[in-house]
């Protein structure tokens, strides 16, 4: 569904991707693992078309992304850091986001809004939000239009443990819809239920992209954390 | 496309700042006709405020308004929108809100005083000018992150534009008084807009008779209906290029 060909990106001197080639299906809940600075939120905003590549094709579908942006309305984006006009209120925010993107056919998916209970505290003010809510909206705007490809970027950083529990329940919801999952994270002990294909980066080069059960197998290990541990030692060695 | 023009205008017609343009505008008209019994005279000195308010304004608002609005626009360029949409309606919702606010300031004191073709002008000047000064900020601050570099250098744009330009001329007129300048001048005032909106009004006031042989020239070419097309097609060229220039970098900017 996403195929990303030799792509390339430099930010002056640093290589943020170098490159990278892999391609992604329907129905894989993939799990973009490595350390900080590796390179993949410059691969996500690629993909959605933020960041411009050096040189490299994405393609979306049969589509070649570059110049295009019809493409962006069967994606659900969850950035990592979410920023929001501060003078906005949650309500407001959530009442644009659907005004943006009215005429699509899709159905609207309400349920995190309402699991979050942003609708409660929907008069409130963007700008006077902790971290943690503002992660609240952004995941409740990824899954409003249920889009069928899904592109979390640490998901759960900040969320309280009850909110990354619903926040993981949605997710391993809308993957047995046979929709496309990326995440992005560091606690890899919360990816182990959901994934089925990792991803592993380092210093902007691809270094595994490889299924879950084979790297299971391959390591002897069933916990994810415990697989990447073993490969990285195996790699370093 | 429509839609976001509708946001953004609606948060700058709320925001106080633009609602103190109006009001400022508003005071300086009222008070320069009501102290001036001879309304050509009151439209020079009015002339002569919006020529260097109306291009500040719009330029540090613009230049301001863009960057706290890097949020909005980050939120918007991973939806399936256009780039190019994002960013002429940001132009778009800009220059309504600005235009609108020098009418509301302007317009309505000038228009009950000197109803006459020459206020008309005045107006549409000042609009054109709102317009290409915030064409003239989103380029200034289209590839500069840095929101302290950006700002200065929209306020380095206004001050060439309404102060140093004019001094650089009259070095060169003094340099080569010797040599007939009329008509090379005429091409570089066009370099200006706030120069060719000068000229443009200034002709049709009874002043331009003061101007000297340079005057008479000026008069000969942009008091002639072709004249006076070239000169708003100049000032139409000072919108397209700038906002043609920064939406090509847009397209190509990492967010």
């Amino acid at each position: 569904m996403i195929q990303i060909q030799g792509v390339s990106k430099s930010f002056g001197k640093l290589k943020a991707l170098d490159n990278i080639s892999l391609s992604c299906e329907k129905g894989q809940c993939i799990a973009l693992i490595g350390p900080n600075g590796s390179g993949k939120t410059t691969l996500i905003k690629s993909i959605l078309g933020m960041v411009v590549p050096d040189s490299g094709n994405i393609l979306f579908g049969t589509a070649n992304i570059k110049q295009s942006w019809e493409y962006r309305s069967r994606i659900g984006y969850m950035p990592q850091i979410g920023r929001y006009p501060d003078n906005m209120t949650i309500g407001q925010v959530c009442h644009m986001m659907r005004d943006i993107r009215k005429n699509e056919a899709a159905s609207i998916d309400e349920e995190l809004y309402h699991t979050f209970e942003l609708d409660k505290m929907q008069g409130k003010r963007m700008r006077t939000l902790s971290g943690g809510t503002r992660q609240k909206v952004s995941a409740s705007l990824a899954f409003l239009f249920n889009a069928e490809v899904l592109i979390l970027d640490e998901p759960t950083a900040g969320l309280d443990p009850v909110a990354s529990e619903q926040l993981k329940a949605k997710i391993l919801k809308e993957k047995q819809k046979g929709k496309l999952i990326l995440i992005t994270s560091h606690i890899l002990s919360e990816l182990d239920d959901l994934v089925t294909q990792v991803i592993y980066m380092q210093d902007g080069k691809l270094v595994l992209h490889k299924n879950i059960d084979d790297l299971k197998a391959q390591t002897g290990q069933t916990k994810l954390s415990k697989v990447m541990a073993n490969l990285i030692t195996a790699e370093t060695e | 496309m429509n839609k976001i023009i509708k946001y953004v205008t609606i948060d700058i017609l709320r925001n106080k700042i633009v609602l103190f343009y109006t009001l400022f505008l508003l005071i300086i008209s009222f008070s320069i006709f009501s102290f001036d019994d001879n309304s050509a005279k009151g439209l020079l000195s009015l002339m002569n405020v919006i020529l260097l308010i109306v291009p500040l304004v719009s330029i540090i608002f613009s230049t301001i308004y863009i960057y706290n609005c890097s949020e909005f626009i980050e939120l918007l360029v991973c939806q399936p929108l256009r780039r190019k949409y994002i960013w002429l309606s940001l132009f778009t919702g800009l220059s309504l809100s600005l235009c609108l606010a020098f009418l509301l300031g302007c317009g309505i004191i000038l228009l009950i005083n000197e109803p006459s073709t020459t206020g008309l002008l005045l107006l549409l000047t000042g609009c054109l000018l709102s317009v290409i000064f915030v064409a003239i900020a989103m380029l200034a601050t289209v590839g500069t992150r840095d929101k302290a570099k950006g700002i200065g250098k929209a306020i380095l744009l206004w001050l060439y534009f309404g102060i140093i330009f004019d001094g650089l001329v009259l070095f060169l007129l003094f340099q080569f008084s010797e040599y007939p300048l009329e008509k090379p001048m005429m091409v570089i005032s066009a370099l200006n807009p706030i120069d060719l909106s000068r000229i443009n009004v200034l002709l049709r006031l009874d002043v331009s008779a003061l101007m000297g042989y340079t005057g008479a020239v000026f008069k000969d070419f942009f008091g002639t209906g072709f004249g006076f097309i070239i000169s708003i097609a100049a000032l139409l060229l000072w919108v397209a290029l700038p906002l043609w220039r920064s939406t090509a970098k847009f397209n190509r900017n990492d967010l």
